[in-house]
């Protein structure tokens, strides 16, 4: 076995090797690049990364002021329902005010009328757009995307050999660092000789073009905290972005600890398994 | 099972009564308790019980996943995300069943190399390996069709080009791809069939492992060294020996798993299939999961005309070709010899086929341009010439080491340390 | 070719027993997720409320509306029907308790403590099940002009508590809170 995994692993790696570095030197162009990115996002430090990882809950909190204020006017969140924005750290009746903060339609009622009343902690939240259709005619033809998963589906490809070394890191943090990458992406020069596309804006990190529809959406001071952050683009984008990996992944605290918690019983019940089979085998030559 | 006499001795009165009328204790006594194995076996041989467990694991994750999930191209993605957020430990079931899928593949795969570097696939064991490829190709049915459930991007896309194969074939190719799909294109016809052929498959691969175990158990297994079982010291009853070590490797690999589950659960997928699917966008890359990769790349490969065929069917004919020739396997090995032990040459050119095997799985997930076209292209004709060429041609020219008597031979030398067989030293796993 | 250990079999015996345990325990562990994920799950366990408009509903009328995948019965009973209720002694009840979600569990099934309280004695809402085996009873209906069950012949008075018949209970009555004479609040 050994051998078998050390043969591997050698021929493997040599030969990924050799070609990671023959296509390293491959040309682009500046100004009409062919793939995108044109810059990876960095990896920021986050709270929840790694195997201890937790969620800042004031960092939460603050994400989804931005996200309530700033991005629900144009992305839906279809998934999330108020009654788990307690995790959050809200009391029930935090919870219920900000539902009631809501229009949700219903309905029909006994006439067979559709109606309109406030919200309760059991809605969803509700989407700036009655459809698709409409929310893509309302931004120049492309529909703004959900939010609910968007923090796991948005990934920069890691490229060769980082991708092996992120399984011993646990780097799985790739969506908020797209999304914190691209709010402040903005504001960048297009390098000479590029073309935007008209009514586009460029944005270096953007995943899958040049420039995007939406326009810069945030900016220093554009919301208020109460609780002291600083009040800065680059500190809303870490906040709406840690907002939507919760989002996407609501029970990512829940799944680390019991994690651990199986790691620890089947390294130990392995340690077992393997004194018993020595035990077993110490007679037999084999 | 085994081939031979049964050694069973029901001791109480009760066991006595059922073994006079459905000896099933008897079986099982038999086949994992009494049954011999060889007793130089090493952990590469303990894959074939992950597997069992791996399908285990499948399949009960899978039944209680089904009892949430909803096969309408409404509701399908929705569902999984209710699964994901209200189902009571909803994630911790999907995240095992979506890697163990990957799990089960990495265990396979071993598996499957583990069998060419031994020769387990000579004679007389040729319905044993042809009973794996069967369930191999079922495997991959299945999690194609699991793939397509959570109705995200990567699912529907990779459902269209999938089926998008069979238009390959002239003339019949579209009808059989409207049989397939149940319309022009992938829809909630399909999604709702592949969800119920998705439940039945792997009913059906555990039929087909109870063959493969049962034609296992009739030749017995094969082991490092390649020779056959002469004597009753050349064995081990499999319980306790070959169980505990079994589950020793057994548990590493949960290990193993649990990891990707708990810390990496999404790093396997891919992020599009966190976006419903969406029959007007193509996703930029489609790209099938990574262990469908090098069938993937050597589909690309073909980027040229093969006289009267096209690039289209020669890349499908490829493709299922590379699959279809492990069939012939047992036919094309030539060598008198079974174990790459004692095969210098063969020993070199099967590292390689491993080495070829990864790098096409890497190319596979590249976009199909400029080098990566050609080094697709290398890496196809090595996988064949494997095959076609070095396996008949090296049985004939290669000369093998001396091999020893007996495997209680090649185990003697090798735990005394002293005159070691040419070749014992590669007998991995020294340990123990 | 069995093992025989030149160690005390205490010890052997100790690292077999310990490995077989930890193996259950971690099998029980196991086992929890796969019960687990059949209990309801976090959408259904969230306190679903409705709020009904009752102004539609006159003396004599009732309104089925659906709470929690139940039938909700909300009847604006006759005084006659009221009255027949107070009039029933708590000893001819077969079960003397009000069963009602907003009392204490051991309140009497008088009349009052089955209807909506002082000054809104006329309504009466209910989850209409039958407390025997789940059907749902027909209204105005039975021995005693209340409701009946088709299924095995349960019968409820006017202030839905059982008389005769195989049911148990007095039909149970769900928390419900009155926002205004109009709107009522269940759940």
């Amino acid at each position: 076995m050994k051998t078998i995994l050390t043969g591997l692993a050698t021929l493997g790696f040599g030969v990924m090797l050799t070609v990671g570095g023959a296509l390293a030197q491959e040309q682009h162009s500046e100004a009409e690049p062919t793939h995108f990115p044109i810059e990876k996002p960095h990896q920021e430090s986050w709270s929840f990364a790694g195997p201890f990882g937790t969620y800042d809950k004031g960092q939460l909190q603050r994400g989804l002021k931005v996200y309530k204020e700033v991005c629900s006017s144009c992305h839906s969140m279809k998934l999330v329902a108020f009654r788990s924005l307690e995790e959050l750290g809200y009391t029930e009746d935090q919870v219920k005010a900000l539902a009631a903060e809501y229009d949700i339609q219903d309905g029909p009622n006994a006439d067979g009328e559709m109606f309109t009343r406030k919200g309760i902690p059991t809605d969803y939240f509700p989407s700036p757009f009655p459809n698709d259709a409409a929310a893509a005619a309302s931004n120049g033809g492309a529909a703004p995307p959900d939010f609910s998963l968007i923090a796991k589906a948005r990934a920069v490809e890691r490229g060769f050999p980082t991708f092996i070394f992120d399984i011993f890191t646990q780097y799985a943090e790739a969506g908020p660092d797209y999304i914190h990458a691209l709010l402040t992406g903005y504001d960048h020069t297009p390098p000479e000789g590029m073309e935007i596309p008209e009514g586009t804006h460029y944005n270096p990190y953007f995943i899958a073009g040049k420039s995007l529809a939406m326009p810069k959406p945030i900016d220093d001071g554009q919301v208020t905290y109460d609780d002291g952050s600083p009040e800065t683009l680059d500190q809303y984008s870490r906040d709406v972005s840690a907002f939507l990996m919760w989002a996407a992944e609501p029970h990512l605290e829940a799944r680390k600890r019991t994690g651990f918690r199986v790691m620890v019983f089947l390294v130990l019940f392995a340690g077992l398994v393997y004194l018993v089979k020595r035990r077993v085998w110490a007679n037999v030559a084999h | 099972m085994s081939g031979g006499h049964s050694t069973y001795t029901p001791s109480t009165g009760i066991e006595k009564w059922i073994d006079a009328r459905l000896p099933l204790p008897r079986l099982v006594y038999d086949s994992f308790i009494a049954y011999p194995v060889p007793r130089n076996l090493n952990y590469a041989y303990t894959f074939g019980g992950i597997l069992a467990i791996m399908l285990v694991s499948q399949i009960l994750t899978g039944v209680v996943l089904a009892m949430h999930y909803a096969s309408a191209t409404s509701l399908a993605f929705d569902s999984v995300e209710k699964i994901m957020r209200d189902v009571n430990s909803g994630w911790l079931l999907r995240y095992m069943h979506a890697n163990g899928a990957s799990m089960f593949f990495v265990a396979v795969y071993i598996h499957i190399f583990r069998g060419l570097y031994y020769g387990s696939y000579k004679a007389p064991r040729e319905l044993l390996w042809i009973l794996g490829v069967i369930i191999y190709l079922l495997m991959m049915a299945t999690a194609f069709m699991g793939y397509v459930l959570p109705w995200g991007q990567m699912s529907f896309w990779g459902a269209t080009v999938i089926t998008g194969f069979f238009t390959a074939f002239p003339i019949i190719g579209d009808p059989i791809q409207q049989l397939l799909l149940g319309g022009f294109a992938v829809d909630n016809p399909t999604l709702n069939r592949f969800f119920s052929l998705h439940y039945l498959l792997p009913f059906m691969i555990a039929g087909v492992v109870v063959l493969h175990v049962w034609a296992l158990h009739v030749t017995g297994q094969t082991n490092p060294t390649g020779i056959e079982v002469k004597s009753k010291t050349d064995t081990v009853p499999f319980t306790p020996y070959a169980t505990v070590k079994d589950g020793f490797a057994m548990v590493l690999f949960f290990i193993l798993f649990a990891y990707f589950i708990f810390y990496m659960p999404n790093y396997l997928g891919h992020p599009d299939n966190y976006i419903p699917a969406d029959s007007l966008k193509t996703p930029a890359h489609i790209v099938p999961e990574w262990y469908f990769l090098p069938f993937y790349a050597m589909l690309r490969a073909i980027t040229f005309n093969i006289g009267p065929i096209d690039s289209k069917l020669g890349g499908v004919l490829t493709m299922f070709g590379s699959i279809a020739i492990l069939f012939l396997v047992p036919w094309l090995d030539t060598s008198k010899v079974r174990s790459a032990v004692y095969r210098p040459w063969y020993k070199l050119f099967f590292w390689l086929f491993v080495a070829d095997a990864i790098l096409l799985g890497w190319l596979g997930s590249r976009p199909a341009e400029g080098v990566y076209v050609v080094m697709a292209q290398m890496a196809t004709l090595y996988y064949f010439v494997f095959f076609l060429v070095i396996m008949p041609v090296l049985g004939l020219i290669e000369t093998p080491k001396r091999l020893p008597n007996s495997i209680t031979e090649a185990v003697l030398a090798k735990s005394k340390g002293g005159a070691v067989p040419a070749g014992a030293t590669a007998a991995p796993e020294t340990k123990g | 070719m069995s093992a025989h250990d030149t160690a005390e079999p205490t010890r052997r015996d100790f690292l077999y027993i310990a490995t077989g345990m930890a193996g259950v325990v971690g099998a029980a562990s196991l086992a929890w997720p796969f019960i687990d994920q059949m209990r309801p799950d976090a959408s259904t366990l969230a306190a679903a409320s409705i709020e009904v408009d009752i102004s539609s509903v006159t003396e004599g009328m009732s309104l089925t509306v659906k709470w929690r995948g139940k039938p909700i019965f909300i009847r604006n009973r006759t005084p006659k029907e009221v009255d027949d209720a107070k009039n029933t002694a708590l000893s001819a009840l077969k079960d003397p308790v009000a069963r009602n979600a907003n009392l204490a569990s051991d309140a009497p099934a008088t009349d009052l403590e089955r209807s909506a309280g002082e000054g809104k004695e006329n309504w009466l809402i209910m989850i209409g099940i039958c407390t025997h085996l789940g059907c749902i009873p027909l209204g105005e209906s039975g021995e005693y002009g209340g409701w009946f069950c088709p299924c095995h012949g349960s019968t409820y008075d006017t202030a839905g508590r059982i008389r005769s018949g195989p049911a148990p209970e007095n039909m149970a009555i769900p928390p419900y809170e009155f926002l205004s004479d109009t709107h009522v609040k269940i759940g």
